[in-house]
């Protein structure tokens, strides 16, 4: 077999970003065209297609490939076009310039290691080069030049493109962005595009192809520490495979992993591999990988893998600069749903602290709504809390995207994670299950022995004896049914393990119902408890001291009294036939069976 | 021996092969976590057969969805042999989509060849989605093969009727996809999206895939470049005979891939594409 890198060639990708009709287009058709790069018969197909339509050829074309791109004269959207050049692969991605596509141009840049920002000599900055550099920044894209385009319509003076530059870098310094280089181009006719033109005699710098040449390939974040969020857990065979890419760092085969936000952890057993001939040791960041663990523990999509002493910070707070590109706007108290890495869950907008007004990188006062196309400074909070980073420590576990109810409409990168008001319970169960002394049966064991998995469920809403009299139906109805379940009322700790407390400690006796939840559900069994014995109850409190098991909360009552619920009944409703369809639901959510979450399937009969 | 068992000893691919085989495993993996009912298109041309190694890449030896091969009818014939050889070895769950009305009505390229690709190819898929309530469909298309396919999302919806807008195309960023979808409506899966045409051959080369051999030069001077249809489909010439061959022919061309693809011309591709072809 001949050996791969038999010529190792660099791969770069590169966005050409700017205002509309500043040239990008022209820009990309000229470098192509000058280098040889284009396949036999474009520029002919493209002349035949102008000639027929009655118009001139224009470099631009090339690469609009749309019939009503070449009518309206604009690029509809990104196109990839590939181009190599002095041992080095180029994907250029050509974003559109056009305000309603902005996200077209994102979607361009999120991919891309190095930008050329294209600007009009005769236009000078506008709203969109602005608006572009600031959403190079925030995207990560860190290396840009600018080419200062259509010289040839403003006689090739140095006093403009000098102009221009001073203003254009200051603005981009503003932004924490240093531009490598300006160049004069004229892209129609050629200048400084390839080689260097005679006509700026005065220019003494690279041209946009050299320019391209001396951007720097992206230094690969191996060497940070790990981050592995959890893509899907396989069990297609006897292995039980987490499936994922490395974000950060490295894994290898007996590394100790800890999961967040669940604080699970396991040893690296296996590093899986398909057609390797000999076992795999190690994964690196960006490498899409499989692991399989010393022990069965339960973790699922969403956690991320970390060493214990790196650990990304866990919360529901997050202040945040967010890009906005729905066409409904964003709205303080409005729901949607965040991806982070591969963590899915719901979140509120909490505030708004200030829009950027990209033109003047000014703070505009405050607004209750994002708007399409604007950028602001809000303080998002999620309903789970999640593993995260600052976005300037680690990239992929710092940002975000907004989904609004089908669509993604917004990218967010994380600039500060806020503590909240569990953050100090959360500490404690984190230290609390790092150090858990196990015994050799695990959850799974449990769950495979008594035929369901360990939940908390929770009654809330209602009349006291109305939450106690649906409890108990629950209890007798489980335990016929052949699952372990136990009524824990909470005031039944009050006369013994809370009896040095004050009765006025809300806080601590929650706290205290958590953790004797906690080692019930730990037991395996499903734990039923009312709560109405409680004067102030903290689900969330618990929830944070029993995290990652399941908290099923049943409200009885108006539904708006406890959003997070996820059943609402009737205070009115029967407690038998409550009870009875209350069981139906676990068993349809899964929680009555043993499996625990792996992504099976069944081979299909063979059809040929 | 089979020819479809990899030989060579090896422990994977590295450098640029690698980064790209990466992103398209990651791209497999989110389509098989976020759609319950997807199926994979396989062609038997170089670019799906990749993307179905892909898949036993992302999945260990699994293929865990169903395979369709929409049959024109008008395949060339080792097409179908080496169909169902690479079938029955890897144990797939194939299914062939085909339609049959139109074949009945004597659908063929002398009618068209526009009119006959939509018949067979987009309708064939397009119904065959629709019956089975496919919610995600995968295929191995590529940005370099020509310029509507350039613009196109790795996750790409198709509307009601199948069709695409490529005027509204969902926002694409960090590795987060359009995943959720109005009832309906289907996503394209595009996991081949930044690979090359050489780079295919790279790693058809470096992972020892079993390819088709009507891409070779077979004695009489002539390869396949890109495979269809037997009326639409034209060889060109050539005296690649090996994958060494090949690769080194791709680095000196300047014709492109699908030149010896007969719907492609005038603006063929475009108009198919947008009704919801390939």
């Amino acid at each position: 077999m001949v050996a791969l890198s038999d010529r190792a060639m660099e791969h770069l990708s590169i966005v050409v970003v700017g205002h509309v009709d500043h040239g990008k287009s022209t820009l990309l058709g000229r470098l192509y065209a000058d280098t040889g790069s284009l396949p036999d018969g474009r520029i002919e197909k493209v002349q035949a297609i102008c000639q027929q339509q009655g118009k001139e050829f224009e470099f631009a074309f090339l690469f609009d490939t749309f019939l009503e791109e070449q009518e309206q004269g604009i690029t509809i959207d990104t196109a990839r076009t590939f181009f190599s050049w002095d041992s080095r692969e180029y994907v250029i991605i050509d974003a559109p310039g056009h305000k309603e596509f902005l996200k077209n141009m994102v979607s361009g840049a999120a991919r891309a290691e190095a930008a050329l920002l294209v600007i009009d000599a005769q236009e000078g900055v506008q709203e969109q080069s602005r608006k572009h550099a600031h959403l190079l920044a925030m995207l990560g894209v860190r290396q840009v030049a600018v080419v200062v385009n259509k010289m040839d319509l403003v006689a090739y003076r140095q006093e403009i493109f000098a102009s221009i530059e001073d203003e254009y870098r200051a603005f981009l310094t503003k932004l924490g962005v240093t531009p490598e280089r300006f160049i004069p181009v004229s892209a129609k006719l050629g200048d400084n595009v390839v080689s260097r033109s005679a006509r700026t005699p005065w220019y003494t710098g690279p041209s946009v192809l050299e320019a391209l040449g001396l951007f720097q390939k992206e230094i690969p974040q191996e060497d940070q520490p790990l981050r592995f969020p959890v893509q899907d857990v396989y069990k297609f065979d006897s292995r039980r495979i987490l499936a994922g890419r490395i974000a950060a760092g490295r894994i290898r085969v007996g590394d100790r992993l800890v999961f967040a936000p669940s604080n699970k952890t396991a040893r690296v057993k296996t590093i899986e591999g398909f057609n390797v001939d000999s076992p795999l040791l190690e994964g690196a960041a960006r490498q899409s990988i499989g692991v399989t663990l010393d022990e069965q523990i339960f973790v699922e999509r969403g956690e991320v893998a970390c060493q214990e002493e790196f650990a990304p910070q866990v919360s529901t707070t997050l202040r945040c600069n967010v890009f906005w590109l729905g066409a409904r706007p964003l709205e303080i108290g409005c729901r949607y749903l965040v991806r982070l890495a591969t963590r899915e869950v719901a979140c509120e907008v909490v505030a708004i602290h200030h829009v950027i007004d990209v033109s003047e990188l000014d703070v505009q006062e405050t607004r209750t709504l994002l708007l399409k196309n604007e950028v602001g400074e809000l303080t998002i909070r999620t309903k789970a809390p999640v593993a995260v980073d600052r976005s300037s420590d680690f990239e992929a576990t710092g940002r975000f995207v907004l989904v609004d109810q089908c669509d993604v409409s917004g990218g967010g990168i994380v600039t500060e994670v806020l503590l909240d008001e569990h953050a100090s319970l959360r500490e404690e169960a984190r230290r609390r299950d790092l150090s858990w002394v196990a015994g050799d049966v695990g959850p799974e064991a449990r769950a495979a022995h008594y035929g369901h998995r360990a939940a908390l469920v929770l009654l809330t809403g209602a009349a006291p004896n109305a939450q106690s009299a649906l409890a108990r139906r629950l209890e007798d109805h489980l335990v016929a049914d052949g699952r372990h379940t136990y009524l824990l009322a909470p005031e039944n700790l009050w006369r013994g393990l809370d009896a040095d407390l004050l009765s006025a400690d809300d806080r601590e006796l929650v706290r205290r119902f958590g953790e004797v939840t906690r080692l019930l559900i730990d037991t395996g069994m499903i734990v039923v408890s009312p709560t109405s014995a409680f004067r102030r109850f903290d689900p969330d409190a618990v929830r944070t001291l029993l995290h990652p098991a399941t908290v099923f909360m049943v409200h009885m009552g108006e539904p708006e009294a406890n959003p997070d619920a996820d059943v609402v009944l009737e205070a009115s409703d029967d407690p038998n036939a409550a009870a009875t369809n209350l069981i139906e639901e676990l068993k349809r959510r899964g929680l009555l069976a043993y499996t625990l979450g792996e992504k099976r399937f069944e081979y299909a009969s063979y059809t040929i | 021996m089979s020819v479809l068992t990899p030989t060579a000893a090896r422990s994977g691919v590295a450098g640029h092969l690698r980064q790209l085989e990466d992103q398209s495993v990651y791209i497999l993996r989110e389509a098989y976590r976020h759609f319950d009912n997807l199926c994979m298109l396989w062609s038997m041309g170089k670019d799906s057969t990749v993307l179905l190694w892909l898949a036993r890449k992302a999945f260990f030896g699994h293929v865990p969805f169903p395979l369709v091969h929409v049959d024109t009818s008008y395949k060339i014939p080792e097409m179908i042999a080496y169909r169902d050889r690479v079938a029955r070895e890897w144990g797939l769950n194939l299914l062939i989509a085909q339609n049959k009305d139109a074949l009945a009505n004597g659908m063929n390229h002398t009618l068209g060849r526009v009119v006959c690709c939509t018949a067979l190819k987009t309708n064939g898929l397009k119904d065959f989605v629709a019956e089975r309530g496919y919610t995600a469909v995968i295929l191995g298309i590529r940005a370099d093969e020509e310029g509507t396919r350039a613009k196109e999302r790795y996750f790409s919806p198709r509307d009601h009727h199948g069709e695409w807008d490529f005027r509204d195309q969902p926002p694409e960023l960090w590795g987060q996809f359009k995943t959720s979808f109005p009832e309906g409506t289907h996503i394209r899966v595009h996991p081949l999206l930044d690979w090359r045409e050489i780079d295919v051959w790279e790693y058809i080369r470096a992972e020892n895939i079993p390819i088709i051999d009507l891409y070779f030069n077979r004695g009489d001077g002539t390869r396949y470049r890109s495979l269809g249809c037997a009326p639409c489909t034209f060889a060109i010439r050539s005296t690649a005979k090996s994958l060494d061959d090949i690769i080194e022919e791709l680095r000196q061309t300047t014709v492109a891939e699908r030149s010896g693809r007969a719907q492609d011309e005038g603006r063929g591709m475009e108009v198919l594409r947008k009704d919801g072809y390939m």
